[in-house]
């Protein structure tokens, strides 16, 4: 459906991907390493975790690594970083006028099926993101950057896996004549 | 000579505050180049919008050249910059399976975070399903512990594995990403015409 309030365009891509270029330089210059996401939300879920099982957090060595015994999973940059991603992502969009309660979906199906399937596809990308050790932004931005030959694997395989289901699951975000 | 550890440098509570002003900007970014909408960001894998692949090679080989430029005149110590350790098989079996749930999600774990910020609800399921796949592979991975660690070959960069100069490695890429993102603007107009990208 068009929107009734035409919110303000988005940046041009190369401007916004030179920034971010900057950006990361800029955070691997100060901190020496690059940006993260996906291991700030994991951290999140193993602190609550540990407070309703904190025996088995500590018996658990993937767990444990970040909360076992008196080690605290919260402290740690990238626990920071997912918080700012958050503000800065809220503040960008309401100075443009674009948080609004909404769903975006493809014009071939209901808001409903799309929340399935995002649900469906966060759980895909959340458990393949931590056997990667890093989803789009700490492995394929940050390890892309610094030139790690794994990094460039990854990227390569999530294209790879995104293109050879893309026809397949057209009906999901394709317009229905040229699907 | 960078990088520092801030921890130590600033302290931590200091240290915690640059770190949420990287995360702002990096969220504040994505928000601008419209990755808080999963259309835009799946119709990549249709073509039918390149701002995933323009972004982020853009942004990957400025900051490579700003990277390998200020460690080429001594500001910046690369071998005191974290590089992602390679672990080949679980490497790309966990991109594959990201690249899955990119077209079945719409989002990136970071650009979901920037979608629930702007209440798409889309974006707040794809979080909640992402909890669920992060919280299910910390249960799950004492099963396969042997798989997760396979292909471990450490700190191995692209100039190691060519046995190249890095400069060769760094010019390289950014010929091969420049070529990359014409042909997917040829490619994107022969399937779409001259439309607006959408």
């Amino acid at each position: 459906m068009s929107r009734k309030i035409t919110p303000q365009r988005y940046w041009n891509p190369y401007v916004a991907g030179a920034l971010l270029g900057l950006l990361l330089f800029l955070t691997f210059f100060l901190t020496g390493h690059g940006l993260g996401s996906s291991g700030g939300v994991d951290r999140m879920l193993v602190a609550v975790q540990d407070l309703i099982v904190p025996r088995h957090v500590d018996t658990t060595p993937y767990l444990a690594s970040m909360a076992g015994g008196e080690r605290n999973p919260l402290d740690h940059w990238v626990v920071w970083q997912v918080v700012g991603i958050l503000l800065g992502g809220f503040v960008s969009g309401w100075l443009r006028g674009r948080v609004r309660l909404e769903t975006r979906h493809g014009p071939q199906i209901t808001p409903r099926t799309r929340w399935a399937m995002a649900f469906l596809g966060g759980v895909l990308m959340g458990y393949g993101a931590r056997m990667a050790r890093g989803c789009t932004s700490g492995q394929a931005l940050s390890g892309g950057a610094v030139l790690s030959v794994g990094s460039w694997l990854f990227m390569l395989a999530v294209f790879v896996g995104g293109y050879a289901v893309a026809w397949l699951l057209r009906r999901l975000w394709q317009p229905g004549r040229n699907g | 000579m960078a990088p520092w550890d801030l921890d130590i440098e600033l302290g931590k509570i200091f240290a915690s505050v640059v770190y949420l002003l990287i995360g702002f900007a990096f969220g504040f970014i994505l928000e601008s180049a419209g990755f808080g909408d999963s259309r835009r960001l799946a119709a990549q894998f249709y073509f039918r919008n390149l701002a995933v692949l323009k972004v982020m090679f853009t942004a990957i080989l400025v900051a490579m050249v700003a990277i390998f430029w200020a460690s080429g005149i001594g500001w910046l110590d690369y071998e005191d910059v974290w590089v992602n350790p390679t672990y080949l098989w679980p490497g790309i079996l966990g991109g594959l399976i990201m690249g899955v749930g990119f077209v079945f999600g719409g989002f990136c774990p970071g650009t979901s975070l920037v979608g629930a910020a702007t209440l798409k609800l889309d974006a707040v399921w794809f979080v909640a399903g992402a909890a669920v796949g992060i919280h299910g592979f910390g249960e799950t991975v004492g099963l396969f512990e042997d798989f997760w660690y396979s292909g471990d070959l450490g700190r191995f960069t692209l100039q190691d594995w060519l046995g190249q100069p890095v400069g060769m490695v760094v010019l390289g890429l950014v010929v091969i990403g420049v070529i990359m993102l014409w042909a997917a603007g040829l490619l994107r107009r022969w399937l779409y015409g001259d439309a607006d990208e959408r």
